[in-house]
């Protein structure tokens, strides 16, 4: 284990699975109609990237920004709250109003909104007493709930036919993901990396925890405040494009830390990335024409991730 | 020179510092002393502006801690808190380096790298250079959070009860090596110290607190007195001067 | 019995009448006098309200005292039949005999239910002697993440199969499908219920850890077997009927703990009452807040739970410091 395999190597060999795993993606039980599935794969496979992406990127900097490897923005709710908000949007403006507003106007707000709450939910998890780790967790996992529940209870409140004809159109999920919004989410995830770029340093400052990171001159306050509005963008846009993916995070996160003989972001990040590709694009290509199941990844990566969430907290990696 | 003016902690009613004014020179090791719960660590902290204030001031050379972007405050002032557990697995070499971060940004030059063997060199670290710190028992590893603090090169150090986790042998060269970088590398050091005969033995200045106020202060030889001891901890003790230095006892 | 659990089987029978009166076929005593005993509106006050009452009455008590009793058993405020696996593999269960035998007769579905929420609760127990315990909210997040494994064992079986609809249906817990004929075995719950108060004080003695019980001589597993074959025949009657009502069982003893401490054969009635209270209102607010359609009393029951759950974690760490 000490003995340091080249992370540049672990990096290359991963890059080479997920080359392979887009490549099965896109040509595996393609009969002739290239015409016809190229373009639509095509599409798919973009999302994937960028739900890989947003996913990879949000839980690693969530955790270096948590200090911890078990709290993901997913398993504290944050997909869910995204589903709440919109629910809440469409309730508030009336379906109709909602549906005439312009797509890319409507998701500003409804970022906006997230960034707003996650700083309020920070505030009230974090901020004042010092809390146990546990208490956080099942806090955010019970709140995940109550934010689920609160959006089916409003989704049951707005008449339901003009529910059933929104529900198409606006939520999202892996069977029916939302290709409209692909050109503003590769914005975004464009965006976020280039900020990111600039940061990883400093990154890798914060994961040794607050007090170390302010002593060595890191002003941790804003580091923290800049990585939560960044989880809370990606958040956004992978649940915009593909709905909640509750354990895809913890999974990749985990993994890359597993694999990577490196603590830098700069390796991390594109880890966690490649991880969720080979995960996404993979394990949907295997699933799809290997097994000729459809639609079940979600469930299986909710299995995975539920059994290593567990494996985690038997084996003592939480404090 | 250290300047902390009216400086207070509240927790609701709790009053846990109250209104410290101290000054500490350049150069020499103070220690901070007092009995649990005196709110010596609570000083140090807000010192180093991991907590902050309720009210006064910390200047460290003029400079407001409050104040100053923290990167230029890295330069000069460095604390090690008493828990050290980190959640990213590093090797030795790599902490070390990170007290390198304040002068290098995460670039580090030939000089960093100079710098990063010179306290590993101190701390006789070079054998466990390689090794991650999770492996490592508590007193190496607190060794290793202390070479990051000297990587970091600051005129002062604070230390929060570095002996804690340190058996008789380690703590007495942790002692030892303060000294030495007071001596001889000129920092400043400021510790807070459970063991009053470590005080004693190797501070120059001795601050002591209660009930978070600053009771008294000065030379070993002002607080080594059994009234100035039953002043600060309630102990009937006796002092005795063996080897050219005070020891209190106050076990029986 | 005191004067005041008096005066709260009083209150909820009140709202046991009402409830027999709210909903979208319009039901009054003016209409059950003017038609008489064969008119419609006793026809359906007698196929849908009165059953649907009884049910969600019957429910309401016999989740809140299992999750008692599994709050005792498991030394822990945090766990009931959502938060250990339990509900999840009695769903499990419920789909395998829909698979295997679909012609089977509810008993049977019932039994193959509670046996899978047996072997799951066991799972979870097992899992928990694994675990060095650094902390009682360990021990509920264990069971929701096991809770949401089995569940997603569930969601793709029952995808591969077709029967995601009928999954579905019985997740998320809902009274309006319930009739005459349909809710009977939710009496088979009442009766445990009913047992568990006889049993009460052993309860509280197995509460109390394996030493001490063992010293006050008490078979500590027996309790604790029977404590388990409760929970599980409750929560699988419970899961058959109507679906699930998540962290019901969580909410309604804690509320009453606060009010009376912890004693098992004190707490019971007024559990019952109050969980039978608790769930008639959120079915009758289900039943009017979007008249003529309505909200399922689980869709409700998971924001009035986890609301009342986040408090409660939050306000007992505020009290510990």
């Amino acid at each position: 284990m000490t003995a340091a395999r080249d992370p540049r190597l672990v990096l290359a060999v991963l890059g080479a699975l997920a080359l392979g795993s887009a490549a099965l993606f896109m040509t595996w039980g393609v009969n002739g109609a290239w015409g016809f599935a190229l373009p639509f794969r095509a599409a798919k496979l973009a999302t994937m990237l960028l739900v890989a992406h947003a996913v990879a990127v949000s839980t690693v900097l969530f955790q270096t920004a948590t200090g911890n490897r078990i709290l993901t923005p997913a398993v504290m709710g944050f997909d869910q709250l995204y589903v709440l908000v919109q629910t809440v949007l469409v309730f508030a403006l009336g379906a109709s109003a909602f549906a005439g507003l312009d797509r890319r106007l409507l998701f500003a707000g409804e970022v906006a909104a997230m960034i707003a709450f996650s700083f309020l939910l920070h505030a009230a998890l974090f901020g004042g007493a010092r809390r146990s780790l546990h208490l956080l967790v099942l806090g955010g996992v019970v709140l995940g709930v109550l934010f689920r529940s609160l959006a089916g209870f409003l989704q049951r409140i707005i008449d339901p036919n003009e529910f059933a004809f929104l529900q198409d159109r606006f939520f999202a999920s892996f069977n029916s993901p939302h290709h409209g919004l692909l050109a503003i989410a590769a914005a975004m995830a464009l965006a976020a990396s280039l900020l990111g770029w600039r940061a990883l340093r400093r990154w890798d400052v914060l994961s040794l925890g607050r007090e170390v990171s302010i002593t060595l001159g890191l002003d941790h306050r804003r580091e923290v405040t800049r990585i939560l509005v960044m989880v809370a963008m990606l958040v956004s846009v992978s649940t915009a494009l593909v709905g909640p993916v509750t354990f895809l995070g913890l999974l990749v996160a985990n993994l890359a830390h597993a694999v990577m003989p490196s603590f830098r972001h700069a390796h991390l990040l594109p880890a966690a990335f490649l991880l969720a590709v080979i995960c996404l694009a993979g394990g949907q290509a295997v699933l799809e024409h290997g097994f000729g199941f459809d639609t079940s990844l979600r469930v299986i990566i909710d299995f995975l991730g539920g059994i290593l969430f567990i494996a985690l907290l038997v084996r003592g990696k939480v404090r | 020179m250290i300047e902390a003016i009216g400086v207070s902690k509240r927790y609701g009613e709790t009053v846990v510092v109250d209104g410290v004014t101290l000054r500490l020179p350049r150069g020499g090791v103070t220690a901070i002393i007092g009995p649990n719960g005196a709110g010596k660590s609570s000083l140090l902290s807000m010192i180093a502006r991991l907590l902050p204030m309720s009210a006064g001031q910390v200047r460290v050379d003029g400079l407001d801690v409050a104040r100053t972007p923290g990167a230029v405050l890295a330069k000069r002032l460095s604390i090690l808190r008493q828990d050290n557990h980190l959640p990213a697995r590093l090797t030795v070499r790599d902490l070390v380096a990170f007290g390198r971060y304040p002068h290098s940004g995460g670039r580090p030059t030939r000089e960093d790298a100079a710098h990063v063997e010179r306290a590993l060199r101190y701390l006789a670290l070079e054998g466990l250079a390689e090794r991650f710190l999770d492996e490592l028992s508590g007193g190496q590893r607190q060794r290793a959070f202390v070479a990051m603090v000297l990587a970091q090169d600051t005129d002062y150090v604070l230390l929060d009860e570095p002996l804690n986790s340190l058996d008789m042998q380690h703590a007495v060269a942790m002692m030892r090596l303060v000294r030495r970088a007071a001596e001889e590398l000129g920092k400043t050091v400021v510790l807070v110290l459970h063991d009053l005969n470590f005080a004693s033995c190797h501070a120059d200045h001795i601050v002591a607190m209660r009930d978070g106020r600053v009771l008294m202060q000065g030379s070993p030889a002002a607080i080594m007195t059994p009234e100035a001891i039953a002043a600060i901890y309630d102990v009937e003790a006796t002092v005795h001067e063996i080897g050219g230095r005070l020891i209190a006892a106050y076990f029986a | 019995m005191g004067a005041r659990l008096l005066l709260a089987v009083l209150l909820l029978l009140a709202m046991a009448v009402v409830s027999l009166f709210v909903g979208v076929g319009t039901v009054t005593p003016a209409r059950l006098l003017a038609e008489g005993p064969e008119g419609p509106a006793m026809q359906l006050l007698l196929v849908s309200r009165l059953p649907r009452t009884i049910a969600v009455l019957l429910a309401g008590m016999a989740i809140g005292v299992a999750g008692l009793l599994m709050q005792l058993l498991a030394r822990n405020r945090f766990v009931e039949p959502s938060t250990a696996g339990t509900a999840e593999s009695a769903s499990l269960g419920l789909l395998a005999v829909m698979v295997l035998a679909p012609e089977a007769p509810i008993l049977v579905k019932m039994l193959v239910a509670a046996g899978f929420a047996l072997a799951g609760t066991a799972l979870f127990l097992a899992i928990l002697r694994q675990v060095p315990l650094r902390s009682v909210l360990m021990v509920p997040l264990l069971g929701l993440m096991l809770g949401g494994v089995i569940e997603a064992v569930t969601t793709f079986l029952a995808y591969r199969m077709d029967l995601l609809q009928s999954v579905n249906a019985w997740t998320a817990g809902d009274f309006s499908g319930v009739l005459e004929g349909r809710y009977e075995l939710l009496w088979v719950a009442f009766a445990l219920t009913v047992l568990a108060w006889f049993a009460a004080d052993r309860f509280t003695v197995a509460g109390m850890g394996e030493d001490v019980a063992t010293s006050l001589g008490l078979d500590h597993r027996r309790v604790l077997a029977m404590g388990l074959f409760i929970v599980a025949m409750v929560t699988a009657t419970v899961v058959v009927t109507v679906g699930m009502v998540p962290f019901f069982g969580l909410v309604v003893p804690n509320l009453v703990a606060m009010a009376m401490g912890d004693h098992a054969r004190r707490a019971i009635p007024w559990i019952a009452v109050l969980g039978g209270m608790l769930l008639l209102a959120c079915d009758m607010l289900g039943r009017v807040i979007r008249f003529p359609y309505e909200i399922p009393v689980g869709t409700i029951v998971g924001v009035v739970g986890a609301a009342l759950f986040l408090a409660l974690l939050f306000r007992r760490q505020a009290r510990l410091g």
